[in-house]
């Protein structure tokens, strides 16, 4: 889960190069976690700009907190909430508010098109009309690309709530207890979040396969005729 | 118990996957799966998606922050 497991140092010997001064520990964590930090700022301001600052103000933070740092968190979640507190503040002077504490209408309701199933009074009523079309095998480097790209975008157009979650879960990697103690939200709704959110972002591939599939189709005939 | 409706396996596969569905959920949802080749197809269409989030690269800091960061730990009063 965490790439950075094998190499990194413990959070232990972490906490004690930063308390003392040692500047190479703290290029590392900089470095290693200030990409995700930035990602996840994004969702609760309103500019890249306002999140690089919100970064630089976490990182700040932390370096006149980690004397207090008592280690109950993982030294990285630690830093994630003061990040999130930070970000919160941040998104509220801006006119961002986001209600974190309850679900509300734009997670609820099926996460697939309830089209895609046969209907009441069918034999099979609740079973796939038609199986989800297979997709290609993401081989090709040209392929993968394409494909971070249109992931990029469908997180870009989650509801931030949703964005936030999948951005910890499954780019970040962090655990479902993580998330819930970074954002104080309950196992229940974190799990709301991302399944929506992975299944909106599953459903904007397969428009992608779909439609490059469809492409590449008619692109063939066009040669042959 | 009946059989899961595939309308109704689609809500599960992200509980399913943190290992948060209690034991009879879980037996009718592995069930299912071995039983209908669509299903299977969007869990590992699923599987693929949450994969494919984990390959995301990222922009780091820009270099001024960065640099204004080291500084100020260098020299923050001890």
């Amino acid at each position: 889960m965490d790439v950075e497991a094998d190499s990194f140092p413990s959070d232990e010997v972490l906490v004690a190069r930063l308390r003392a001064r040692d500047e190479v520990a703290f290029a590392l964590v900089l470095d290693a976690w200030s990409t995700g930090m930035l990602r996840l700022a994004r969702s609760f301001v309103s500019t890249t700009d306002s999140a690089a600052e919100v970064v630089q103000e976490t990182w700040l933070a932390v370096l006149q907190g980690i004397g207090r740092f008592e280690g109950r968190s993982s030294l990285r979640t630690w830093v994630y909430r003061i990040l999130v507190n930070t970000a919160k503040r941040r998104g509220v002077r801006e006119g961002r508010t986001v209600p974190w504490s309850s679900l509300t209408t734009e997670d609820e309701g099926p996460t697939v098109d309830p089209t895609r199933f046969r209907g009441p009074g069918d034999p099979f009523a609740g079973h796939w009309r038609e199986f989800p079309a297979a997709w290609p095998s993401p081989e090709q480097e040209t392929l993968a690309d394409e494909v971070r790209a249109q992931v990029a975008r469908a997180l870009a157009e989650l509801p931030d709530r949703q964005r936030v979650v999948i951005t910890l879960r499954d780019v970040e990697g962090y655990g479902s207890d993580e998330v819930c103690s970074i954002l104080s939200i309950t196992a229940a709704n974190q799990r709301v979040l991302l399944h929506r959110a992975r299944a909106f972002v599953r459903s904007r591939l397969e428009e992608y396969f779909t439609t490059v599939e469809a492409a590449r189709g008619v692109g063939g005939e066009a040669v042959t005729s | 118990m009946r059989d899961l409706n595939c309308n109704e396996f689609v809500e599960l596969v992200t509980a399913y996957l943190d290992g948060e569905l209690d034991a009879e959920s879980e037996r009718r949802f592995v069930g299912h799966l071995a039983l209908c080749d669509g299903c299977e197809r969007y869990f590992d269409q699923f599987r693929q998606t949450i994969g494919s989030l984990g390959d995301l690269r990222g922009e780091g800091l820009p270099a001024a922050a960065r640099d204004a960061l080291l500084s100020a730990f260098r020299d923050r009063p001890s």
